[in-house]
């Protein structure tokens, strides 16, 4: 299979299960950095700042950021296509023949389901995404980068104060930037 | 065919004015399609929001597709899409590309190196939060520490957690019988 047809066949996947939203297709993007060669885990964490950083829905940024970084701007818009469809043929067929959808008991039933999974597929992605960008390998052991590991405990410990919760996201990447060049990361 | 150009037209105006996505779009949506195009009122938009909630997908473009349709039919569902994702397309193509090119300077590495830590630090705020609104009852912890354990520790793909998740869903509102809330 040619690799464009990859790129739809996977981003279409996301789209039709990863159900929540933006930080719901993470888990599938990091399967996608596990099993193709299109880009490193490492890479998925920029990724993921920059769609924070920048207007637009994150699902739809990390989509068109993959989908650059393996086949460049045609990538980039087939990627962003193919994770939409899957909506606009559900929702059509919704909005054309199930009136009170949400309202439904075994929807309801399936969705109570998923939710507290989708939560944790969603940690398991943090911590691999940790255990890459937070850690070193060497020779089998992992050897913690301390700089990181204490700009990343700060910053969480300040989310948790209300007044800085409602920071626009790209302020940390800001400050995260700047002590990644005053430090030496 | 003007009316679809105005349903793009607003869904670009959208995409482009909201970072982040989800309930951060629902302020945007409001004003654009409920105060000043008086296109749907606000317990419709509302319902779009619920429904794209609890279907597959970016919930923007859930909402997106549902409100196109609901105006212009198939044509307009997609139309919205569209709308809504072209502005990512073109903004992070730009980015990526300026991006590709800085790569190689050390202060971009060492700034890059820098953000990562804060990735993580907000990924885990995420995950937190998203715990504490979603871990309501025993049952939910309990799917949700079975999940943890396929996705962390098992090689089964992600797809399949969610479809079992799902079905454990129906299989708990059957036991639970009428008793569900």
């Amino acid at each position: 299979m040619s690799e464009a047809l990859l790129l739809i066949f996977e981003f279409f996947k996301t789209g039709l299960f990863a159900i929540g939203g933006g930080p719901a297709t993470i888990p599938f993007l990091m399967d996608m950095a596990e099993k193709y060669p299109w880009f490193t885990m490492q890479e998925l964490s920029s990724m993921i700042a920059i769609s924070e950083s920048t207007p637009g829905p994150i699902g739809l940024n990390m989509a068109t950021y993959a989908g650059f970084r393996t086949l460049g701007v045609f990538g980039g818009v087939v990627s962003t296509l193919a994770l939409v469809l899957p909506s606009i043929i559900v929702i059509i067929i919704i909005a054309k023949f199930l009136d009170g959808f949400q309202e439904n008991r075994i929807v309801q039933a399936v969705f109570r389901g998923i939710r507290p999974a989708v939560t944790a597929l969603i940690a398991a992605a943090v911590i691999n995404m940790i255990r890459v960008t937070l850690f070193t390998e060497e020779a089998g052991q992992l050897i913690p980068q301390y700089k990181g590991m204490i700009l990343c405990a700060v910053i969480f410990v300040l989310l948790q104060w209300k007044r800085l919760k409602k920071l626009h996201p790209a302020v940390w990447f800001l400050v995260a930037a700047v002590a990644g060049i005053v430090f030496q990361f | 065919m003007n009316e679809l150009w105005n349903l793009y037209v607003a869904f670009f105006r959208i995409g482009i004015l909201t970072f982040g996505g989800g309930l951060t779009m629902l302020p945007m949506l409001k004003y654009e399609l409920v105060e000043k195009r008086k296109w749907i009122t606000e317990e419709v938009l509302l319902d779009c929001y619920a429904i794209g909630q609890c279907t597959p997908g970016i919930i923007a473009v859930n909402t997106a597709t549902f409100v196109g349709y609901k105006r212009k039919g198939v044509a307009g569902g997609v139309v919205a899409t569209l709308g809504m994702a072209s502005p990512s397309i073109l903004i992070i193509t730009v980015v990526a590309m300026f991006l590709e090119a800085m790569m190689s300077y050390a202060v971009v590495q060492h700034a890059i190196m820098g953000i990562r830590g804060g990735v993580c630090a907000l990924m885990l705020n995420t995950v937190y939060t998203l715990a504490k609104k979603s871990l309501i009852n025993k049952t939910c912890v309990a799917i949700c520490a079975a999940a943890f354990v396929l996705a962390f520790f098992t090689p089964i793909p992600t797809v399949v957690i969610i479809v079992f998740a799902a079905a454990a869903g129906v299989v708990i509102d059957k036991i639970q019988g009428g008793d569900a809330k």
